[in-house]
């Protein structure tokens, strides 16, 4: 269909979520999901500005990046980013229940979502107190004496290098905390309101753009886990 | 419009966006475009005033070669707050967000923008970064340029970093909800007909503008995250001590900031765009290429951004690569500028006040576009960097391009807007006031920095001081050429004579509504069977005591 | 379009987030196989599949009525790609550092 002005005129006595300056329930309906998807964008960019500096401190301190990263645990790292796609296939779910105005199921996958998205949390936390007892959390306390095993030849990384790496760590994982207990939180409003009737398969565009927001911030995670978990893990 | 039925109104007189409520609530709590845009002006215009009171402290410290008005900190605060105001709540804000806001809908003949909740958003958060920055001046200022390079702002400034950081934080997402609003706006709410080759340009420009807005804005955002984080926890993200590079700090800095200068000067070249062609009364030459330009303008303005860095230590061959992409830029400004020269051929060219400003912004940014591909060139650009040259040049693109867009839109749309027209005489009068006073203010910048003058010092060699007191000359004339619209303005609300829907005889479909427009523009949405700039089939208007 | 309109079946939801953990047990596989240089390429390829697929089929742009979301999409990783490798055309040609 064309992008434009649709035809078709719906008006607010068929569609009470209809707003005003609408001319169609499509229209609508399209026009958030555009918002959506730009507001997707600005994402990108915001952690693109992390990336950005991640990239190039990497390759400028290659080794104690690597020391550094080898000091976070591979496991509760694999185990977050199964959370996380096993809670996008629930988020799919919701939307599709949706769409077939199956309101329980609804409720009850955005309820399974939030509840994934709180264990991501929770193992965060554990990472995160971890940190704290072995004095890899920047600041005056932080203490970082372990070396890069290059093939078995141990060459020592300067502390300040390593630091900067847990730096970015914990900006970038916390900026991703952050989007996901916003997620959470948005998801639990769309619950209670999906609970009392809301939602209908010709009204549910709230649940398909925080759906949407969801999956970014999976796919965020995508890559956060290579790039800070493993660093020269072979050697 | 298949039309929903209204009860028809018990009111005789009929209502339009300003007449529809007089509360302080109706006006804090709309969401009708045209309003936020009037909300925007006010806001807009005090922080105009507020960077225009520092710009005179500076010209007024200047004026002699001793430092006698303020010590060397403070003048660091004063030039801080003046660049900080006029770039994030002036420049960036000042067409898009009023003219803008108040047109995009109007043009396209739409109800309104898309979200007209984040809209009425975004002015708030506007207001709330307003309110952080004015708070950091009150509390001392900070003195570390607009740009917050690192490691002085992260290590060294004792002053209120963070919080200016905050508030540019804020005002980043006002702008980026603005931007979002703009282009789903833009695809979605177009009334049926209106195909993108017919649309105005300056929704192409304010559509570019957007673009830059959302790509770029995020940058800025987290780099000053990360600025505030490591201020605050001691990181060393910046710090070459700890490992990290200052220099990232200036390429994500300019990966915003370099665009950032895209989203004021486009939106302008959209008004100007409008102004040629109404006042040359002839479709715009070449109106494909200069709509595709403003989106040129906006992709390559993000590949050129370390020009700024060319003297701080960057790969010479990174240099060499973004100096050669640089003249890229030129490219389409350029086009533009011809083509509005093209469009004065053979036009049947009236001189009304929008269209003085109109020729002055032409010149002026022609001056500061060209002066720009010297300083692209990595020579010349090695001899005047940090100069008032470099001053200048952005005065000429910012002052004389952005500002004298913006006043010649609001001259041209007042009467949209108010439903009244100015007064023409004194209008000219104060356009001639602002090319002057612009001129002296600047021009002599450019003999200054080029024999040596630095930017950002309080006092300056005694040979320097002819130069430097027409320029406080030329900022003192220039004052009052931004003040007396500001009179005439609010005279003609009450006293200015009716305007009528279309006073100019122009294309577009804003005028083919009642002025001041109804709340929601149209009273039936408009159907375009017509082409952009029509104006072989539309009657010249020849009683406006224009020259033909 | 149909309101009911499904692009993705609940059967192949699943399968697909099936495959991403594969994929992701994968990657941690591989990250401890000496590569050499190809240790982060491979790691990134094998994200880029996973958020490609993420985007294509959860994110419904694959199958879309309108190319426009794609646009949107690709500009965005675009000029996140301008911002690495321009800052990288600085950083990996400096001759003094």
């Amino acid at each position: 269909m064309s992008d434009s002005h649709a035809t078709a005129v719906d008006t607010a006595e068929s569609h009470p979520q209809l707003r005003h300056h609408f001319a169609n329930m499509e229209q609508q309906k399209n026009t958030a999901s555009l918002g959506m998807w730009l507001f997707l964008v600005t994402e990108i960019m915001f952690f693109g500005g992390l990336f950005c500096a991640y990239l190039i401190y990497r390759l400028m301190h290659f080794n104690a990046f690597a020391a550094a990263s080898q000091q976070l645990d591979i496991k509760w790292g694999a185990f977050n980013t199964a959370v996380l796609l096993v809670s996008s296939v629930t988020v799919v779910l919701a939307v599709r229940a949706a769409q077939d105005g199956n309101r329980k199921q609804l409720v009850g996958y955005l309820v399974i979502t939030v509840l994934l998205g709180l264990t991501f949390l929770g193992v965060k936390a554990i990472e995160y107190k971890e940190k704290f007892e072995k004095h890899h959390v920047p600041g005056p306390t932080f203490a970082f004496t372990n070396t890069f095993d290059d093939n078995g030849k141990q060459i020592p990384v300067n502390p300040k290098e390593a630091e900067l790496f847990f730096s970015l760590y914990f900006a970038m994982t916390g900026m991703h905390a952050l989007h996901m207990i916003i997620g959470c939180g948005l998801f639990s409003v769309l619950a209670v309101l999906a609970w009392k009737g809301h939602y209908s398969p010709g009204y549910y565009t709230p649940i398909e753009n925080a759906g949407l927001y969801w999956h970014l911030v999976d796919i965020i995670w995508i890559y956060l886990f290579p790039l800070l978990y493993l660093i020269s893990r072979h050697s | 419009m298949a039309t929903t039925v209204i009860p028809a109104q018990p009111i005789s007189r009929p209502t339009n966006y300003l007449t529809n409520g007089f509360t302080l609530k109706s006006w804090l709590l709309t969401t009708d475009h045209k309003r936020i845009a009037i909300l925007y002006l006010i806001s807009v215009t005090l922080f105009f005033f507020l960077g225009g009171f520092f710009a005179m402290l500076i010209r007024l410290e200047l004026l002699t070669p001793q430092g006698d008005l303020m010590h060397a900190d403070s003048y660091n605060k004063v030039f801080t707050a003046h660049g900080m105001i006029m770039v994030f709540f002036f420049l960036i804000p000042v067409v898009p967000a009023i003219l803008g806001n108040f047109l995009v809908p109007l043009m396209i003949g739409a109800k309104d923008l898309a979200f007209p909740r984040i809209n009425l958003l975004s002015w708030y958060l506007y207001i709330v970064a307003g309110g952080i920055m004015i708070h950091v001046l009150l509390n001392g200022g900070v003195d570390t340029g607009w740009t917050l390079y690192s490691p002085f702002s992260t290590q060294f400034s004792n002053t209120n970093v963070i919080e200016a950081g905050i508030a540019i934080f804020i005002v980043g997402f006002s702008s980026i909800f603005t931007g979002l609003n703009f282009i789903v706006t833009v695809h979605r709410m177009r009334a049926p007909g209106l195909t993108w080759s017919r649309l105005p340009l300056f929704i192409w420009a304010q559509y570019a503008t957007s673009l830059i807005m959302i790509l770029g804005t995020p940058v800025i955002a987290i780099t000053t995250v990360m600025l505030a984080v490591e201020r605050l926890f001691h990181l060393g993200i910046f710090d070459p001590k700890l490992g990290g590079d200052p220099l990232l700090f200036q390429h994500l800095f300019w990966f915003y900031s370099h665009p950032a200068v895209y989203i004021m000067i486009l939106p302008s070249m959209g008004v100007i765009s409008e102004l040629i062609t109404c006042f040359s009364h002839k479709r715009v030459f070449g109106y494909k290429i200069v709509a595709l330009s403003s989106i040129a303008i906006a992709v390559i303005g993000f590949l050129v951004w370390a020009h700024h860095m060319f003297v701080t230590g960057i790969s010479l061959y990174a240099a060499l690569i973004f100096s050669f992409i640089t003249f890229f830029v030129g490219v389409p400004s350029a086009i533009k500028v011809f083509n509005w020269t093209a469009t004065l051929y053979r036009g049947s060219i009236s001189f009304a006040t929008p269209m003085l400003y109109a020729f002055g912004f032409i010149g002026l940014f022609t001056i500061g576009g060209l002066t720009g591909l010297f300083l692209a060139s990595l020579g010349v650009d090695v001899h005047v960097t940090d100069t008032y040259f470099v001053v200048s040049h952005f005065h000429y693109v910012m002052v004389g391009g952005v500002v004298m867009g913006y006043l010649g839109g609001m001259h041209f749309w007042w009467p949209k807007i108010s439903g009244r027209m100015y007064p023409e005489g004194w209008a000219k009068l104060s356009a001639l006031f602002v090319f002057v006073g612009f001129n002296l203010t600047f021009f002599p910048q450019f003999v200054l920095g080029y024999v040596g003058m630095p930017r950002r010092y309080w006092q300056y060699p005694p040979e320097f001081q002819v130069l430097n007191v027409l320029s406080t000359a030329g900022a003192s004339v220039l004052a009052v050429g931004y003040l007396l619209p500001m009179v005439y303005f609010a005279w003609s609300l009450r006293y200015g004579p009716i305007a009528g829907p279309n006073p100019w005889n122009a294309a577009g479909l804003e005028w083919k509504t009642a002025s001041p427009p109804p709340t929601f523009n149209f009273d039936e949405t408009p159907v375009v069977t017509w082409e952009a700039y029509n104006y072989d089939e539309i009657e010249p208007k020849l009683e406006d005591g224009g020259i033909r | 379009m149909s309101e009911h309109e499904h692009v993705t079946s609940r059967a192949f939801s699943i399968a697909l987030g099936i495959g991403l953990l594969v994929l992701t047990a994968i990657t941690v596989k591989a990250a401890f196989i000496n590569l050499g240089a190809f240790n982060p390429v491979v790691a990134l390829l094998i994200a880029t599949v996973k958020a490609t697929l993420v985007v294509l089929f959860f994110m419904h742009v694959k199958g879309a009525s309108e190319k426009l979301t794609s646009v949107v999409v690709i500009s965005g990783f675009f000029f996140l790609a301008i911002l690495l490798s321009l800052s990288l055309a600085d950083y990996l040609t400096r001759s003094w550092r």
